[in-house]
């Protein structure tokens, strides 16, 4: 049960990771490598904050910014320096990981005994790993109710536009490059919180722990997408939170199996391909429609 | 009438500029555009006909000469600043509508071309009963699509989409790509028909290239003939009325 609790609050948490992909990966179609440097600049930049003595809600605002400079970074490489996309994020993850040894002045800092977002009254009050749970269901809510928005606004519909087709959205008058840097931005944001919150949930920020997460970010995207089929744009970014926690439940079962934390990466790697190719197996073997019957509303 | 709305003037555009494959594409252009002017041009594979609405349009500089703008010199605007007054139909299908949206949002889009796109709401559903009236002068059932993601249009559709939606908000210049190229011929013709229609009715300046000669004399009050990089003809009014296929087709010889 509590396993159980854990997974679901760690699914919350790390759904931000994913939702941020979600608007580079699947809107924008850029795939933006930058996001494995971004998660531990969020965790670097609000854990060594913390523990200078500020606040934690500003200092989670502290790894926002950053994640959003980090993403400017890889947009004015990709739109004015004329890098191609995944190099862009390439270079921008690797520089990364010399600002946060920077930031952090050593590979690990622990935030034991220091004031963090889950340390307050009501978070401590509630049972272990509900406090994971609900941080997870606020933060989620708040970012999904305005990514929806947003999505939903002549400036959302120019960004949709911009990743669906280029050349008809310059035709219109849509600045293109604008849109990819504000994209890049808002997503690296999202996940710069997500690190912080992830850091301050553990406890401590690692210099390695962005290693794996756009593998992590790209699992809750596909598992949402093969588990739920054919959706509106609106009940895709939901797919993603819930593709966040089904993935965690499966790394609980395989964790129940026997393997170690230590295997997580290459467990991770492999769910994602399994994942990727189940269209592809679909299309050869009809293996999906009799998993998928008990949740699909129509067919 | 018949002041230019837009004008080049001695327009050159060089490829490959500082290499032996230097190129020379469009070898001095003067061109006047007057308002209300439908001009269908004609020319062979490599004349320049694309460069041509490329530099009109903006995603290509010209390396020598204006482009003027109702008296404004706009050779060294970009692409988006053209958007304001210029609206362009591509060829390929695939170019003009966003494939992952629906009829009514690649229109929604469409009205603001040019524009500034602000954090507002987007009010799709109070532009839904215009959008659908707008769609049923097609012809050709994009009435009843208006929910549907453009990538499941049939191509005769999303061309007349694409054609909806330049000339959705008014522009002072529009620009058809051979924008039935790619259609079968009845399809074809039902947009040249319905493109005439509203060109005419709603007084719009266009430049249509095509490489049909009987719509090229069929549709517009002037035609002009680009041969490497120069224009070798410009008929208008009744010398257009009088040319046959048979006299452009000269032009193609040699």
């Amino acid at each position: 049960m509590n396993l159980m609790v854990s997974a679901i609050g760690q699914g919350l948490l790390w759904a931000l990771l994913g939702l941020g992909l979600y608007l580079t990966f699947r809107i924008l179609d850029f795939c933006d490598m930058t996001v494995e440097g971004t998660f531990p600049l969020g965790a670097a930049t609000a854990v060594t904050a913390i523990a200078h003595g500020i606040n934690p809600l500003l200092a989670t605002l502290l790894a926002v910014v950053s994640g959003m400079l980090a993403g400017l970074v890889t947009g004015l490489l990709y739109t004015k320096g004329k890098i191609p996309s995944l190099l862009a994020g390439i270079l921008t993850m690797t520089a990364i990981y010399s600002v946060n040894l920077r930031i952090m002045g050593k590979s690990n800092i622990s935030l034991l005994g220091k004031r963090t977002l889950f340390s307050g009254h009501f978070m401590t009050s509630l049972p272990q790993y509900f406090d994971s749970v609900v941080m997870g269901v606020i933060v989620i809510a708040i970012i999904t109710i305005l990514m929806v928005l947003f999505l939903a606004t002549d400036y959302g519909q120019a960004f949709i536009a911009t990743g669906d087709n280029s050349t008809m959205a310059k035709s219109l008058g849509i600045h293109t490059d604008k849109m990819v840097i504000v994209g890049l931005m808002v997503s690296n944001g999202m996940v710069g919180l997500c690190g912080a919150l992830i850091a301050q949930n553990n406890g401590y920020a690692d210099i390695n722990m962005g290693i794996g997460t756009i593998v992590i970010a790209l699992a809750s995207i596909i598992i949402g997408e093969v588990a739920f089929g054919e959706l509106t744009l609106n009940q895709r970014l939901l797919a993603v939170t819930l593709g966040s926690i089904i993935y965690r439940i499966i790394l609980l079962v395989v964790l129940q199996l026997g393997f170690s934390a230590n295997d997580l990466n290459l467990i991770s790697s492999i769910v994602l391909a399994i994942c990727m190719m189940i269209p592809q197996l679909e299309s050869n073997l009809q293996i999906r429609k009799p998993i998928l019957k008990g949740v699909r509303p129509h067919e | 009438m018949n002041k230019p709305i837009l004008e080049l003037k001695d327009v050159k555009t060089i490829v490959n500029k500082g290499t032996s494959n230097e190129t020379t594409i469009l070898k001095g252009i003067n061109l006047k555009i007057n308002e209300g002017d439908f001009i269908t041009i004609v020319g062979t594979n490599g004349a320049g006909k694309s460069t041509l609405f490329n530099v009109i349009g903006g995603n290509l500089r010209a390396d020598f000469g204006e482009i003027v703008h109702n008296g404004h010199d706009i050779t060294k605007t970009t692409e988006e600043q053209r958007t304001t007054f210029l609206a362009r139909v591509f060829q390929d299908p695939k170019l003009g509508t966003a494939p992952r949206m629906t009829v009514a949002e690649n229109l929604l889009l469409a009205t603001k071309r040019g524009e500034r796109r602000h954090l507002t709401l987007r009010k799709l559903k109070e532009n839904m009963a215009r959008f659908t009236k707008l769609a049923a002068t097609m012809n050709n059932g994009l009435e009843n699509r208006m929910a549907t993601a453009t990538g499941a249009l049939s191509g005769g559709q999303r061309q007349a989409l694409s054609f909806l939606m330049a000339t959705l908000k008014r522009p002072d210049i529009l620009l058809l790509d051979e924008h039935t190229a790619a259609l079968d011929p009845h399809t074809s013709q039902n947009l040249l028909h319905a493109t005439n229609e509203r060109i005419t009715q709603d007084h719009l300046t266009a430049l249509m290239i095509t490489h049909h000669l009987e719509d090229a004399i069929k549709y517009g009050n002037r035609l002009i003939v680009l041969k490497d990089g120069q224009i070798k003809a410009d008929y208008q009014g009744a010398d257009k009325a009088r040319l046959t296929a048979k006299d452009l087709y000269e032009y193609f010889e040699s």
